[in-house]
């Protein structure tokens, strides 16, 4: 059963719509994340989920609970939202104990000492009560932020941005952390971020934002191999357009040569279409027929991100282990993998 | 080889300077700190002799405890007064939205304009039997004097009332200040925790803003302490008006430096207090306020009250007395042709713009010893020199806190001494008596000036000097300036309004300055505050009028720098809140 229901949600002010019609819906226990880039309208929707934006068209539910719409708005503290902020805007008068008791308040005191430390134990904090938030390092402050918005036990639990202003590799262990605590506690909850990797590695379901539309709302893999926006494709992963044209036995002619897939629908025969190649549908193998020219490299590491100029002078992205090494300039042969086709109609190609 | 040599001595000569420039800083901020020095030690010089032994129990066991009660009192009074009408302007003109409150914002400042003294004069003037209050009363009622009783303002509840009014907006500025710098998302953060709208202020905002308005109260206080004027007029006894009393009434030099000492020492602990505070503020911002909270948009009755809250202070603080202050010197148009009006003036411009020139240059000086003493400790060497220098700077900043009167009685005595031995070598050398080269002279006053003043434009010129970054300085010499263009071509454009504005605050308040001035100026010497000081207590109110608002006038501009700041960082909170259309939002073409 879905817990979050948003349907034709609208955000603006004044004259600028910022959330634009949006619809999605998260099951209880599910982790959701809204990827966009920043100025897409990620963070106001999550405000408005919170009950911090009005909405001006369309209606949010939490449970079977109408919390948003245009004629009436629940305020935020009734909502049983928790939210961690993306400066975790930890209370800097009160103590970690209670910054972490503070939603719990009105409880017994022996139990919101037994929850607080619950919480904090959780966290691998145990022990940090009496410290104040700026005795803390920037990950530990991530922490309590994330054990306050959770000792109250809320319905939904927001994450805006929370790990942004982490550094890199403390990033991705934290987010592999929170994914298990928010699972062994079995919180439904809703992210947002810019990072894909994080969108990765937390979430059960994930959206793409653009200028205020959700192009899409679909598992992480889906997003990735079955983009059904260009933006969606654009955004998620590398990968280039190339133009196409599809021939009357459904299959589809590039300047890769001919692509075989099973998912073009019939009654398009002839159209242009745009092919979305990612870099792992292409295998640089000197014994292959179809020949193009490095012309850029990249090196990430376990391999490099090589740009290859094909006859026609279009470009596609491929990736090669960098123990194989090829110079700028040189000639390779290039093998497909491709297993789908990811098609869009014709007329975004970046060549 | 002739190049090894040129070299050598090249940095023989720059270690020099910088090392010259560097042991100049304590140097300075001894020079700076001898007033205080002087009083400080004053005390227990008082308790060596005899005699000092038998003034100091006579002071104590006659009027000190009458000070005490006093003082305590004003700073009760005053400090309830200032956190009241501070926190609640502060409050209100940030998280809310009711007509009028643009204006409010900057009005609320306009009360700095006014030296406490000059209120003073106003309100005893409104109140007084002939003013327009009870004339007004009379004129209504039929009664005749005697009828009717009427509280008297010159009295300790006026004198906290008047002070109350002026000094509420050191609280008002920093509150609002710590209020708007606050994240949004600590106020949110309460709220997805269960608070409502009113509870988040008491449990969140406030407690937050919780030293920044110790910070403000202190700084109140201090003024508080300081004042002289007021408490004078209005006849309430303090330590300042007990100095003036047994200086120049008892011409007691002795127990006039020990009251000194006891100030000084009240002051230190609320000094102590304020510094404790601006730390802890430093640990107060919860993240980066990176977007201005909505405000609350107040209606129909909720309106007036706020409007009323915010306007009482400024009808108060500001409106009534400046209007008391139009009227007199209206009154006293001729006052405005008189030549002897124009010398004060003279004297007055004079005065604060030398007065201005020092300091700031002064403050250069040590701002620029600091900063070239933290660049060395990143060198790796000379940790120990920016400890020093950093200190000295400290030390050359005490003067903000410590009353005009104390620092006069500290200018004045190691400048006597000097003088007089002076006398003694030139007459016994040269036959000559050159006169009291220092103490009798404006140098005396200016001094004086430089340590109260100089924390200002030290403040005012490091902070200009930390928008410069290292980088800066670096990238302009790799850009091929030599080190003394990257002073002329980078440092000075950029410093500029540093310097003017620290100039200017100078200015104004050596143009308000009351008691020091009082004690330090030479014989026959007037300023604008002396001569309205002399004519109130002259009781001739009216003829204090036109000295009195040029004063004004001349405080008005402070408030004018400060108010286009806020409005700066106003302006910036709109832009983070409001996105620019068309960078959020822009159809997309599907």
């Amino acid at each position: 059963m879905s817990l979050l229901k948003l349907s034709g949600v609208e955000v603006g002010y004044g004259r600028n719509t910022i959330v634009d019609n949006v619809t999605f819906a998260l099951n209880e226990g599910e982790i959701g994340c809204l990827l966009g880039p920043s100025g897409c309208g990620k963070t106001t929707l999550l405000r408005a989920i919170a009950g911090f934006e009005p909405v001006s068209a369309g209606r949010i539910e939490l449970g079977d609970q109408l919390v948003s719409s245009p004629a009436q708005q629940l305020p935020p503290e009734k909502r049983g939202v928790g939210m961690v902020f993306q400066d975790f805007a930890l209370f800097p008068h009160l103590t970690v104990f209670e910054n972490v008791a503070f939603g719990i308040r009105n409880q017994p005191s022996d139990e919101q000492r037994k929850r607080v430390n619950q919480l904090l134990a959780h966290v691998g904090l145990a022990g940090y009560g009496p410290r104040y938030p700026h005795q803390l390092s920037g990950g530990q402050q991530q922490r309590i932020a994330l054990a306050r918005a959770l000792a109250p036990k809320p319905r939904l639990l927001l994450l805006d941005e929370p790990f942004s202003s982490l550094d890199a590799e403390l990033r991705e262990s934290l987010a592999t952390e929170v994914r298990n605590l928010l699972k062994e506690e079995g919180i439904t909850a809703l992210l947002v971020t810019h990072d894909q990797q994080e969108a990765f590695a937390l979430a059960d379901r994930a959206g793409v934002m653009y200028h205020g539309r959700l192009l899409q709302w679909d598992t992480p893999y889906g997003l990735y191999h079955e983009p059904k926006h260009h933006l969606v494709a654009d955004f998620i992963g590398v990968g280039v357009l190339m133009h196409g044209q599809i021939t009357d036995d459904l299959k589809v002619q590039t300047a890769l040569g001919l692509l075989v897939g099973d998912d073009v629908p019939r009654g398009t025969e002839g159209e242009a279409v745009d092919v979305l190649i990612r870099p792992d549908d292409i295998v640089i193998d000197d014994s292959a027929e179809r020949r193009a020219r490095i012309i850029a490299r990249g090196f990430r590491g376990s391999h490099f991100l090589y740009t290859a100029e094909l006859g026609d002078g279009s470009h596609v992205l491929c990736m090669a282990s960098s123990h194989h090494e090829y110079a700028v300039g040189q000639d390779v042969g290039l093998r497909l993998n491709l297993d789908h086709l990811v098609l869009f109609p014709a007329g975004y190609c970046d060549t | 080889m002739v190049n090894a040599i040129r070299n050598t001595l090249t940095n023989a000569r720059k270690g020099f300077w910088a090392t010259w420039q560097q042991l100049s800083l304590p140097i300075v901020a001894l020079i700076i700190c001898l007033p205080l020095i002087v009083v400080g030690v004053s005390f227990f010089i008082g308790l060596a002799g005899e005699e000092q032994r038998a003034t100091l129990a006579h002071l104590f066991d006659n009027v000190i405890g009458e000070y005490v009660r006093h003082s305590v009192a004003l700073m009760v009074g005053v400090g309830l007064l200032v956190l009241v009408m501070g926190v609640t302007a502060a409050w209100l003109t940030t998280a809310c939205e009711f007509p009028g409150v643009k204006w409010l914002r900057w009005a609320l400042l306009l009360p700095l304009a006014m030296p406490a003294y000059i209120t003073a004069y106003t309100y005893s003037g409104m109140l007084s039997f002939e003013g327009p209050v009870q004339s007004g009363l009379r004129a209504i009622t039929g009664w005749q004097l005697g009828d009717y009783y009427f509280p008297e303002i010159r009295s300790l509840t006026g004198a906290i009332l008047v002070m109350g009014f002026v000094l509420f907006p050191y609280v008002y500025l920093i509150t609002r200040a710590a209020f708007i710098e606050q994240s949004r998302a600590a106020i949110e953060a309460g709220r997805t925790l269960g608070l409502g709208p009113w509870a988040s202020f008491y449990r969140v905002a406030l407690p937050m803003a919780r030293p920044a308005i110790a910070t403000g109260v202190t700084l109140a206080l201090m003024e508080t302490l300081a004042d002289y004027g007021t408490v004078h007029f209005y006849g309430v006894t303090t330590f300042t008006t007990g100095i003036f009393r047994t200086w120049y009434g008892m011409a007691d030099k002795v127990g006039a430096l020990q009251l000194a000492s006891l100030l000084l020492s009240a002051v230190v602990i609320l000094m102590v207090v304020e510094r404790i505070s601006r730390k802890q503020s430093r640990y107060h911002h919860a993240g980066r306020a990176q977007q201005g909270s909505r405000p609350m948009r107040l209606k129909g009755f909720k309106a007036f009250i706020a409007f009323t809250a915010c306007f009482l202070p400024v009808l108060f603080g500001f409106l009534l007395p400046a209007l008391q202050l139009l009227v007199w010197s209206y009154d006293r148009l001729d006052t405005w042709l008189d030549p002897n009006f124009w010398t004060l003036i003279g004297n007055s411009l004079t005065l604060a713009a030398l007065a201005a020139f020092i300091t700031v240059i002064f403050a250069l000086w040590l701002c620029y010893g600091k900063r070239v003493a933290g660049k060395r400790t990143i060198a790796g060497n000379g940790a120990t020199i920016a400890k020093i220098t950093r200190g000295s700077v400290a030390f050359a900043s005490l003067g903000y806190a410590i009353p005009g009167v104390v620092i006069a009685v500290g200018v004045l005595v190691p400048l006597t001494w000097l003088d007089h031995r002076i006398i003694g070598f030139s007459e016994s050398v040269f036959g000559v008596n050159p006169g009291l080269i220092f103490s009798g002279t404006i140098i005396a006053l200016l001094f004086a000036y430089l340590v109260r003043f100089l924390s200002i434009s030290i403040q005012t010129v490091d902070s200009g000097l930390s928008q410069i970054s290292n980088a800066m300085d670096e990238s302009g010499r790799i850009l091929g300036l030599k080190s003394r263009e990257v002073l002329t071509r980078i440092h000075f454009p950029l410093l500029r309004t540093s310097l003017l504005t620290a100039g200017i605050l100078v200015f104004v308040d050596v143009l308000k300055e009351l008691p020091a001035t009082l004690v330090l100026r030479p014989f026959n010497f007037n300023t604008l505050a002396v001569r309205a000081y002399e004519m109130a207590g002259d009781e001739r109110l009216a003829d204090a009028g036109p000295s009195a608002l040029m004063i004004v006038l001349a405080g008005l501009i402070p408030v004018i720098l400060l108010s286009r700041a806020m409005n700066r960082r106003q302006q910036q909170e709109a832009r983070a809140l409001d996105p620019r259309p068309g960078e959020i939002y822009e159809p997309v073409k599907a």
